[in-house]
């Protein structure tokens, strides 16, 4: 069984018709794990019990005759910020080091019910705070593509794993471009969902009103069916939307000829790389060829949004992260004397760098004498965002951009420097600022075979014109 | 605004973090550095401009039904156990470093 070409349909189709089992699919699957991924590290933590204890219910269904669920025997990947009952949840962190989860994220068990195997979690950035999974606690991440460069962050690990055969489906989450950057590093598909259309109840909260979760895949059919899914209200978010959730898949069939495309030239300017937008700038031909209509629009807010972002988000975060103080989990640090001593130095011990970086900014952020300065600065400025895209969307259906201003760049390129990495989610992070869903889909290749990833924003709740356009453009490229 | 190393010292005590002399050294240098980078904000006018708090119906681009409310949060009633139970006390303490079965158990609070 070739594992490199299996999608959702493939594997359930396989599973039907007696060629192979959901059991035998997940040992190979750890096969290739136990091969590749000392040189990769997508994975942090494997759930072989589990993953077989779901394959075996499905292959017993298969036995039967039985129709299999839609996720039926596929296996996936979780990111290490999503809670696994039972089995070990880091969120890339030393200060959950040992911290096992006594219930499932939402998204998860949505996906298990459907029949998925959950293979284990992947490797993230520490608290999803990152561009380049070099910040995880535990070992960076090697893009699948070229192991010397990054495979983008923070869903790092979930992105490599896909890319490299380990996973067919994984799950992320996007607080500023976490899913669709390192999905257009590795080459692979990424969706971020509109902000409450998937809940956020299991997942580690980094910035409560910026975090999402969604799929990674090697398709765009992959991505819509998960999806239909994970979507839905769930009395445990009461951000999540209570909005019906559409047949992604179906709406995938719809045409789109007549759909208006808009482009926005405050994301094809400078520093965008050549190559990069060359293959943009050809995919876009392409669905002009498909008969969408290309009309140019203006973001004009696009150069305040990093700095929007990482006010914002950093000042969540400050809120977000209090609660790890060695008392009910993780990290406790020793031979503290004192209950004060003890949360500082238990979080000292346990946070990295950039996390540490990012609750000193957003505290200060927060500060008397700051807040209206900064945080709610920032709060205002994100209206100004959210309305460039209520204009532009009256005029166009979806907005076409690059996920990323480069393509994948070297372990170790940007450690040092926090700003230059901050600037690489420039094109990403708008969409979580105004709450809107977006996908990255692989548009060609550097001439070093680097992936180029191309990004389709839609309006909220519209995902399906997102994914039948990534699909029409999938199909025809 | 400049951040000073005292800056530092006060915002770290407020964030409950314990930080050594190089790293409070590297924070002042990199939280300027951003800091400076943020002060861009001020070159727009947002005198008129509400604060977005959360992601609410005012900004949403749904082609919607007129009235619908795409980002409504709904509530619950408050009744006891009103969407599940609680979790067993030996599973609530099962990850914590230090208990005597029934509470979490903490180094003394002392008086700073």
């Amino acid at each position: 069984m070739d594992l490199k070409s299996l999608t959702i349909d493939a594997v359930r189709s396989a599973i039907r018709e007696r060629r192979t089992t959901a059991t035998a699919l997940a040992e190979a699957f750890y096969t290739n794990i136990e091969r590749d991924d000392p040189e990769i590290g997508a994975y942090l933590t494997l759930s072989q019990d589990r993953a077989l204890a779901k394959a075996g219910e499905i292959d017993r269904l298969a036995e039967k005759g039985d129709a299999l669920p839609p996720l039926g025997g596929v296996p996936v990947g979780i990111k290490d910020v999503m809670v696994t009952r039972g089995v070990r949840t880091t969120a890339g962190s030393k200060i959950l080091g040992n911290y096992i989860p006594p219930y499932d994220c939402t998204a998860v068990a949505r996906l298990e019910e459907a029949g998925a195997v959950v293979l284990g979690k992947t490797n993230c950035d520490e608290f999803a705070m990152g561009s380049s999974n070099e910040n995880s606690a535990w070992r960076p991440v090697h893009n699948p593509r070229d192991p010397r460069r990054v495979p983008g962050g923070s869903s790092g690990g979930s992105a490599a794993a896909v890319a490299a055969h380990m996973a067919i489906v994984a799950l992320g989450s996007d607080t500023g471009g976490s899913i669709r950057q390192p999905a257009s590093f590795c080459g692979v598909v990424g969706l971020m969902p509109t902000y409450g259309r998937v809940s956020r109840y299991g997942l580690i909260a980094f910035a409560s009103s910026l975090d999402h979760i969604g799929p990674l895949t090697k398709t765009v059919k992959d991505a819509a069916t998960v999806l239909r899914t994970i979507a839905g209200r769930d009395p445990m978010d009461s951000t999540s939307a209570d909005l019906p959730v559409p047949d992604y898949v179906a709406e995938l069939e719809k045409p789109v000829c007549g759909l208006k495309i808009g482009v926005a030239h405050e994301y094809f300017g400078e520093g965008l790389d050549a190559e990069v937008r060359a293959a943009v700038e050809a995919a876009i031909h392409k669905l002009a060829q498909l008969e969408c209509e290309v009309i140019p629009v203006s973001l004009p807010h696009t150069k305040y949004a990093i700095p929007t972002y990482y006010i914002l988000a950093t000042a969540e975060a400050s809120s977000n992260l209090a609660r790890y103080d060695g008392v009910r989990y993780g990290l406790r640090a020793g031979g503290v004397r004192t209950l004060s001593e003890m949360y500082r130095r238990s979080r000292d011990q346990g946070f990295g760098a950039e996390v540490k970086r990012r609750i000193m900014l957003g505290t200060y952020a927060l500060s008397a004498g700051y807040y209206d300065a900064y945080y709610l600065k920032a709060q205002k400025v994100r209206t100004l965002l959210a309305d460039d895209f209520r204009e532009a969307f009256k005029k166009v259906d979806a907005i076409i951009t690059p996920t990323s201003p480069t393509a994948a760049f070297r372990l170790g390129e940007k450690v040092d420097d926090p700003l230059a990495m901050y600037l690489a989610d420039i094109y990403t992070v708008t969409a979580d600022l105004a709450g809107i869903p977006g996908i990255s889909i692989p548009c060609g290749e550097t001439k070093d075979k680097l992936p180029i990833g191309l990004q389709i924003l839609g309006r909220h709740f519209d995902e399906a014109t997102v994914l039948r356009l990534a699909n029409a453009y999938e199909n025809a490229a | 605004m400049k951040v000073t190393e005292q800056d530092v010292g006060y915002v770290a005590e407020l964030a409950n973090l314990e930080l050594t002399t190089e790293e409070r050294a590297r924070l002042v240098r990199e939280l300027n550095s951003i800091l400076e980078y943020v002060d861009r904000l001020n070159e727009l006018d947002t005198s008129k401009v509400q604060p977005m708090t959360q992601m609410e119906q005012t900004y949403t681009t749904a082609k919607s039904v007129p009235g619908a409310k795409d980002f409504a949060y709904a509530g619950r009633e408050d009744i006891v156990e009103g969407l599940r139970k609680s979790l067993p006390r030996e599973v609530a303490l099962a990850n914590a470093p230090d208990t005597d079965s029934t509470f979490f158990r903490v180094p003394k609070v002392i008086e700073r």
